[in-house]
């Protein structure tokens, strides 16, 4: 057995590491991670301001440009959209597609997980499920960058999604009844410290699901597609360059599926736990 | 314990030595996060959800009136129809009604008409013969006046050619030869 042979792992191990380091992956990284620079090569490079307040760095990144370009991209198409539904109530061009999505998410994800009293959580999901969309379609234009795809964004956003739990669980059953309801009925006493722990733990584990979720699936995508085309120069052949091209291409649609999907799944989860934390009776 | 070690070793290592790990997480994102998403929150719920979610369910609403109005017009129609239909029947119904007096009333006309007509033949060839019987009788009486004249004449013609038997004979012979003529 192995385990018997410990020289024999370490050294298996060291080479491995020596290996890895030697080899360069970080061009796959580059891609995927933020940068204090919008990268437009060939055609230059353009160097974002570096910002402090209070000793924190807060400079503005590739990920922030990006969504803040799915905010204006957003106001102005809303702007747009708002306006045709002031002229007339039969939606065309750009508010028949607004107006799916936004009948979809009222429909099929606020109004089944939510019930009654979805009304006023419908804007927040609204608005998770536009930014995060656009957000994750940015990602797949040419010279984009997936905002989505940064841990630190997903987090945050699941963590808003978090305190709207929390607080419209809170505000429908008032703060005491909101964490009495969190334990089931008719439970033994002895199992109430368990319980308890267990369910504190619950509410906190259900935004970090979300946050891993849609992260992993925003950079998975991206990373897979550099790697099959970083084959062509890893084995310095063409031979590879129709499957590379034709799997790439395959990843590709389904990351814009993917893009939907995780879009949709955000916004479903998040409605599922307001409803859950809404009507604790279920 | 020294196996572990370079196990996690191996795991967490990098590829590249520059560079940083997908699992960073930068506070300034955090905080630009926040706040856009906030920004965006805030601004899309006063510009687009409220109007918007306004506009569509006053569509629905009205979509839902107008199939309900469509309804019930479709329903008052085909009730008008099927009246339509009733009343057509029945103005059938009298107007077979109507022809089939009619036609009796004809029936019994012509059958009263023709009886009249035979009755009113049957007295004109009843008079016509009553007449030709009294024609008649008048043209026998005429007749009988005109031959006791004639009758008187010969006598009287007799009487005044002195009463020769021969002549007479004669006479008479040549006055019945006259009548003849």
């Amino acid at each position: 057995m192995w385990i018997n042979n410990p020289k024999m792992i370490t050294d298996t191990v060291k080479t491995a590491l020596e290996v890895t380091k030697k080899q360069d992956t970080s061009w796959i990284m580059h891609h995927v991670l933020d940068a204090r620079e919008l990268d437009f090569s060939p055609f230059g490079v353009i160097h974002l301001p570096q910002l402090h307040l209070f000793g924190i760095d807060i400079s503005i990144t590739k990920h922030v440009v990006f969504m803040w370009l799915a905010l204006v991209i957003l106001v102005v198409t809303f702007i747009f959209v708002a306006r045709s539904y002031r002229k007339s109530l039969i939606p065309r061009g750009i508010t028949n597609l607004t107006e799916v999505l936004i009948v979809f998410v009222r429909d099929e994800i606020a109004r089944p997980t939510i019930g009654k009293g979805n009304e006023r959580f419908l804007p927040y999901l609204l608005t998770a499920f536009f930014f995060i969309l656009t957000c994750n379609f940015l990602g797949l234009i040419p010279y984009g960058s997936t905002a989505t795809s940064n841990i630190a964004v997903t987090a945050t956003l699941a963590t808003i999604s978090f305190i709207v739990i929390q607080v419209g669980g809170m505000m429908k059953n008032g703060i005491f009844g909101y964490f009495k309801g969190l334990i089931p009925h008719g439970i033994p006493m002895w199992l109430l410290p368990i319980m308890l722990v267990v369910e504190l733990l619950g509410l906190f584990t259900k935004p970090f699901a979300l946050a891993i979720r849609l992260f992993a699936n925003m950079t998975a995508g991206h990373i897979v597609i550099m790697a099959l085309l970083g084959l062509i120069f890893i084995l310095h052949t063409y031979v590879v360059v129709p499957v590379s091209i034709s799997f790439a291409l395959f990843i590709f649609l389904l990351e814009i599926l993917v893009a939907l999907l995780q879009a949709y799944i955000f916004t479903m989860l998040s409605g599922l736990f307001i409803g859950m934390a809404v009507h604790q009776e279920h | 314990m020294n196996i572990l070690s370079y196990l996690l070793l191996l795991i967490f290592s990098e590829g590249g030595e520059k560079g940083g790990s997908p699992l960073d997480v930068n506070p300034g994102v955090i905080l630009w996060t926040v706040v856009t998403f906030i920004f965006l929150l805030l601004i899309l719920k006063k510009i687009a959800w409220k109007p918007i979610l306004n506009s569509l369910s006053e569509r629905e609403n009205f979509i839902k009136d107008s199939l309900e109005k469509a309804d019930k017009a479709q329903k008052d129609a085909e009730k008008l129809l099927a009246e339509n239909k009733v009343n057509l029947s029945k103005a059938e119904d009298e107007a077979q009604k109507i022809i089939e007096q009619s036609r009796e009333l004809a029936e019994k006309l012509k059958v009263q008409i023709l009886e009249e007509s035979k009755s009113q033949a049957k007295k004109m060839i009843v008079d016509a013969t009553s007449e030709i019987e009294r024609k008649n009788a008048e043209a026998f009486n005429k007749l009988k006046d005109q031959v006791a004249d004639i009758a008187v004449n010969a006598a009287e013609k007799i009487l005044r050619e002195n009463l020769d038997k021969d002549k007479q004979v004669k006479l008479v012979n040549k006055y019945l030869d006259d009548l003849k003529n």
